[in-house]
Parts: structure tokens; sequence; C-alpha cells
């Protein structure tokens, strides 16, 4: 009985979190399916729409490049995720492993990074891309660059992936050197294949961030046909803003494939925040 | 083990890395330093050293302060709220549960969904005849201003962070919660504690490095919040929910003032060392970090 009661409070707490959390996402697609003759503003608010259309979804598609913002927000989380992985399993092998000069400087340097956000330096990086024209005004791919250059690595990339490589038994480093592999052929033969789960968690946590960043396009992009979705869903806010319909419905449109993804990897985005957190 | 790779090796590795780190980190690190004393007179690519000019201005300007303040009230407001509640609702889902999986999920979501989404849902919820609105008249109040009354607009776009970070937090603490020994709750019960008691008598303890990770974490994001706030209000109405990063935008990429806008950014990087040390200080001793 009292277990009876417990568990009707607990589902109880679990429901009305789940409903806070979920609760405005859909709200935003009962919006977007409602037809332009449904009163949106209607009390009470009527959650299930009373003629259900593709209709919004529809104009706006038209209206909005969103197949250009997705290709865009694609191409530059890719490119940032390739980068990241192989700079920070490089830059994370000596820091694992190897002896050498300067190897505590380094290393609190990387540390550095975590502590000063990009915000606090985000204008000399602007001058920087636009000192290397890296700016979307010189070329398309000279803005895709300067989109993905200045987050090519990031610190807790590093640190995670030397946390995975130090898991790794000695002896097999030992054997490999014994069967005449050099440095380069252990990175590459042993460390990165025995790291898969690791490179892996990596790779979809900077994916999402990487997909959702908002300040940096916003800052360097000046053609519209370059804007990421984050970038591109803003704007459609501004040029739409007084019809919810339409907004409602591209922001369904825009969350539908970082959803797919997240719920296709999930195990991944688990284990990456928790890792985060235990190995520091 | 005699060393089997030569002694320039472990640069050859950190090269690439450190040529993106220096380019885009550290040159602009201390970029901001050097520009914070100069000024973009008349010509956009020769800025003039002014000396303390950018700082004199920064300080007798009100929205400054104004800006700053909000700031703390965003620390204030969203570090307790960030620090305690995940830890409440990971103890409340660390139980083998029938479906728990689709709750956790679901209270995840928030974490994963572009943060332009989530200030435009929530911007629906809030709207002056939106569902919000509607829930206080049904139990008889007044609508609020949600975004429009400039004592909550802040407050309004504030509940939002937490909401998106609730998850995040969440799974690092499900993640500590594995290395506190069963038994010592089981003591716990037995000693007739109850839950609140057991919680505070045995989870705490053991969730300090946690706790300590979240505050630095939480107050670092705080600090720096914008995203959210561009979104929902642009920093309105009447400035009342602008926060430094906001001011600091505004000025360097709205009215390209870059030398005073780093000022600013400066003074945001010294508060965000001294909240780091005094966290760090204050419930780790030193201890962290350990990387």
């Amino acid at each position: 009985m009292i277990n009876l009661t417990k568990n009707i409070v607990l589902y109880t707490i679990l429901i009305f979190l789940m409903i806070i959390s979920i609760g405005p996402f859909l709200w935003l697609i009962s919006t977007a399916f409602k037809s332009s003759t449904e009163n949106i503003f209607q009390y009470p608010p009527v959650f299930i729409p009373e003629n259900p259309t593709f209709s919004n979804f529809i104009d706006v598609w038209k209206q909005i490049p969103f197949p250009a913002y997705i290709v865009n927000s694609f191409t530059v989380s890719f490119f940032i995720v390739i980068l990241n992985l192989i700079l920070s399993s490089l830059a994370a092998y000596p820091l694992a492993r190897m002896t050498f000069k300067g190897k505590n400087f380094f290393f609190h340097a990387v540390l550095a990074t975590i502590m000063i956000p990009f915000q606090v330096i985000m204008i000399p990086v602007y001058l920087m891309v636009l000192r290397l024209n890296l700016v979307d005004s010189y070329s398309n791919i000279a803005g895709y660059i300067g989109l993905v250059l200045p987050f090519a690595v990031n610190a807790f990339g590093i640190f995670f992936l030397r946390q995975a490589f130090l898991a790794i038994p000695k002896e097999l480093e030992e054997a490999a050197i014994i069967d005449g592999c050099n440095v380069f052929d252990i990175w590459l033969k042993i460390f990165i294949p025995l790291t898969k789960p690791a490179l892996a968690t990596l790779a979809v946590f900077t994916f999402a961030g990487a997909w959702s960043e908002f300040l940096w396009p916003s800052i360097v992009l000046t053609k519209q046909e370059m804007y990421t979705l984050p970038v591109g869903l803003n704007h459609l806010q501004g040029v739409f803003s007084a019809n919810w319909r339409y907004i409602a419905a591209g922001a369904v449109i825009s969350i539908i494939p970082i959803l797919v993804f997240f719920l296709m990897l999930q195990k991944y985005f688990i284990s990456g925040a928790m890792q985060g957190a235990v190995k520091e | 083990m005699k060393n089997y790779y030569k002694s320039f090796t472990p640069y050859l590795f950190l090269i690439p890395a450190g040529v993106i780190l220096i380019v885009f980190f550290f040159v602009p690190f201390f970029e901001t330093l050097t520009l914070s004393f100069k000024s973009y007179g008349s010509d956009i690519y020769s800025p003039e050293w002014t000396g303390f000019n950018n700082y004199i201005k920064l300080i007798n300007a009100p929205i400054f302060w104004k800006t700053l303040i909000n700031t703390f009230v965003y620390l204030v407001g969203v570090v307790p709220a960030l620090v305690i509640l995940p830890l409440i609702i990971a103890i409340v889902v660390n139980r083998k549960l029938v479906g728990i999986n689709i709750f956790r999920t679901a209270i995840y979501i928030p974490v994963v969904v572009s943060i332009v989404v989530a200030g435009i849902a929530w911007k629906w919820v809030y709207a002056d005849n939106g569902i919000l609105n509607y829930f206080l008249t049904f139990i008889g109040l007044n609508k609020m201003g949600w975004l429009t009354d400039p004592d909550f607009a802040i407050f309004s776009i504030m509940f939002v962070t937490v909401w998106k970070g609730l998850g995040y937090y969440m799974v690092v603490y499900l993640a500590y919660l594995t290395t506190v020994p069963k038994d010592l709750w089981e003591a716990a019960e037995i000693d007739g504690a109850n839950t609140l008691q057991k919680h505070l008598a045995v989870t705490v303890p053991y969730m300090m490095p946690a706790i300590t990770f979240v505050t630095v974490m939480s107050s670092i994001s705080a600090m720096k919040v914008f995203v959210e706030i561009y979104v929902m209000t642009q920093g309105g109405p009447l400035n009342s929910s602008k926060t430094i990063v906001y001011y600091i935008y505004q000025r360097a990429f709205e009215n390209l003032d870059l030398g005073y806008a780093s000022s600013a950014g400066v003074v945001l990087l010294v508060i965000i060392m001294i909240i780091s040390i005094l966290n760090i200080k204050f419930l780790e001793k030193g201890k962290y970090p350990t990387m």
C-alpha cells in the first residue's frame, strides 16, 4: 500500500516534468497544424486542431529556403566534427602517453580555453576571419571555412579522448613497437580503433553543438543563402513576426533533423554528458 | 619501456590543434586585452591607443551597470536552480520504474533542441493571448506580460534557461549517483532517516564533485547568456532583460564600437574568473580541476 502511494506520487512528478519539458514543443506542433480559419488565440486553447492541415508547412517551405539552410548546417557541422575528431585525437595521444618538455604547459594552456568563454574573445576572432578573408562576402567556400575553423578543436574533446587513451593497456603499445610499428601507426592502428565508442560519443556531441550554434554564424554571415538553420529560423521569426502559424511550422521543420538524430543516437548523448563530468 | 619516439614527436601531434587554438583562441584572447585600450575613430582598419578611455566610458555608462546587474540577477537566479533541481530530478529518475527511460528522454529533449527553437516555443507560450495567460485567467488571476513587462521579462527568460539545462545536469548527476554506495542508503533507512535526511546525509556528500562541476559550469553559462534573450526580447523592454554579453554583441556588431565592446569583454572575463575561483575554493577547496 505504501509502495502504491509512493509510485503514484513518483509518476505524478514524472508526468509533470515530462509536460514541462516537451509541452512547449507540442503546443508549437499543434499551432503549426491549425488552418487559417481556426483562431489560434482561442480561449480555452484547443490542443487538437479542428481541421489539421499541412498548408502552413507548404507555405513556409515555399518562402524560406530550408533545404539550403539544412545543407549549410550539415556541411558546417560535418567538417567541425571531422576536424575535432582528428585534431583532438592527435593532441590527446602525447598528452596521454608521452613525456616531453612543456607537457604541463600545454595541458594548462588547453585547460585555460575551457575557462574563457567564446563570448569574451569573439570580437578579435571576428577580426581574425576578416583578415584571413574567411567570410562569405569573399566567397561561399571562404564563408564555410570561417564558420568551421574557430570550432575545429575543443578542449573538452582533447581531455575526453586523452582519458579514453589512458585506459588502453600499455602492453598493446609495446607489442606494436616490437612488431615494428612507428608512432603514427600506433596512433592510427591501436588508439583510434580501440577508442571508437569515445570517438563516436565525441562526434555525436560535437555535431549536436555545431548544429545548434547561433552566435558565431549570426556574427559572420552576410548572405541569406549562407544561413545555417538557427540563423535562418531566427530570420524567419522576424519575417513572419505576426504569423504564428508560419513561425511554428518553420520551427517544427527545423526541429525534425536533430530530433531524429538524437532519438537514433541517444546512448551516445547520455554517455557523453556522463563522461564529460565523471572523468574530469 | 624505452622511448620509442623522437624528442620532437609529441610536438608534431600537438601542432594541428595548437595552431587552431593559437589563431582562434590565444591571439584573440590577447587582442581582446589590447583592443580594450584602443578606439576605432575615423579609420576602421587602424584603431588608436586611447589608454583607459574605454574603461572610463564604461564606468560612466548607466546601461553598462544595468546590464551588469541583470547578469548578476541571472546568475543568482539560475545557478541555484540548476544545481538543486536536476539533483532532485536525478534522484527521482534513478530508479527502476516502468517506462523510466521515456521520462529521462523527454527531460533531455530541451537540451538537444536549438536554443532558437526553444526561444520561439516559449515566446509562443508566453504570448499575451497565449496558453500560459489562459491558465492564469482560468485560476482567476490577471494576465501577465511575461515578456513585455519590464519587471518580469528577465525572469521569464531565466526560466527558459533553467528549463533547457535541467536534462543535461540531470545526466551529470545520474552518472555520479552510481558512485554512492547503496548500503549507505540502506543504513540510513534502517536508522530511521526520512527521504530528505537520507539524501542530505548520504547523497549530497558523495555528490560534491558533481555539485562543484555543475556550479562552475552553470555559473559560466549564466554569465554568457545571449541567444535566448536575442530571440525572445532583444534585451527589452527598456533594457530590462539585457545582459552583458548582449551589450557586448550590440556595441561590437551593431555599433561597430569594437574597442569599447572589448573593454566590456575584459570586465566579463574578470568576473567569470573571480566566480570560477570562488566556486572552486568554496566547494572543493582546490581539488578542481583535476584533469
